[in-house]
């Protein structure tokens, strides 16, 4: 079933982990950035499983359930900040949160 | 060209092809939109590899819950089209693009350079897991077996995440317009408040 090298699904992962990285910068949109995260996140889980399915165990698979379940508690209360922040601010955008900027 | 290759190419495609999209996105939502096209194609991935139940935890719990939760949030808050025209630091977004083409480099390199250490089992023994006790029966023994003590732990910090969120998301001005007694006029009638 393998006819496809692992270093393929490793580059693609790589890549797609350099564009969240990316993403992350480059959007002020607070949510749009929490998007990016877990587009990094996704990117690491794929890693996860090229490394598993290369040694022959299914530790790697079961790795990417404990980043699933980190994932999902992380979005929860990244979005109750940022649903917080909004009812302050009335704004999204992470320039505006500049309270604590010197 | 075997199946699995033109599989894989397509799934490169898509998912890079989203990816960058999700980048050039004005619209949230649409972002959200190119986000759960990455996730699919990532389950695609997983199931080339053999990751059945990993593949369907992807799409369930990723594609699912999660970017429902993000699409949600998103129109309760109102889609925000405006971009921010005063630049806090004016080359930063240069600046990330030159360090992220950096970055990928860096991660081809290495990933042509270091693959041999780990050593490619050729996925044989992925596929003979999946055959005898089935996928979800060896993820399980591995789970519940090796990694009990994080299980357990992830229970603990989602029970935390709960009532964090419950914490953050209270009204504070419930509290704040109830009246003491000493504020009222004389002759006012104190309101009730049910306990």
């Amino acid at each position: 079933m393998s006819e496809v090298p692992p270093g393929f699904y490793l580059a693609l992962a790589g890549l797609m982990f350099t564009i969240g990285a990316v993403g992350a910068l480059v959007r002020r949109n607070a949510i749009v950035i929490f998007m990016f995260v877990e587009l990094m996140l996704n990117a690491v889980n794929l890693a996860f499983v090229t490394f598993a399915r290369m040694r022959g165990n299914l530790d790697g698979q079961v790795l990417v359930f404990f980043v699933l379940v980190v994932a999902a508690a992380e979005v929860v209360v990244g979005l109750a900040i940022i649903v917080s922040i909004f009812r302050r601010r009335a704004s999204a955008d992470v320039d505006d949160v500049n309270l604590l900027k010197w | 060209m075997t199946l699995e290759m033109v599989v894989f190419g397509v799934t490169f495609v898509v998912a890079l092809g989203s990816s960058l999209a999700m980048v050039f996105a004005r619209n949230a939502v649409h972002a959200a939109l190119f986000l759960v096209i990455a996730q699919v194609a990532l389950a695609v991935t997983f199931l080339l590899q053999g990751a059945y139940f990993v593949a369907a935890l992807q799409i369930i719990v990723y594609a699912g819950a999660i970017m429902v939760l993000f699409l949600f949030v998103i129109m309760l808050l109102g889609v925000d089209k405006r971009d921010a025209l005063i630049e806090p630091l004016p080359a930063q977004r240069p600046l990330a693009v030159g360090l992220g083409a950096l970055l990928a480099a860096e991660v081809i390199y290495i990933v042509f350079k270091g693959i041999d250490l780990v050593g490619d089992a050729g996925g044989e023994a992925i596929t003979a897991l999946n055959r005898d006790p089935g996928n979800v029966l060896a993820v399980a023994r591995v789970l519940f077996s090796r990694y009990l003590l994080p299980f357990e732990a992830t229970s603990i910090l989602l029970v935390v995440a709960v009532v964090g969120v419950m914490v953050l998301t209270r009204r504070i001005s419930d509290v704040a317009d109830l009246q003491t007694p000493e504020d009222l006029p004389a002759g006012a009638p104190v309101k009730e408040i049910a306990v």
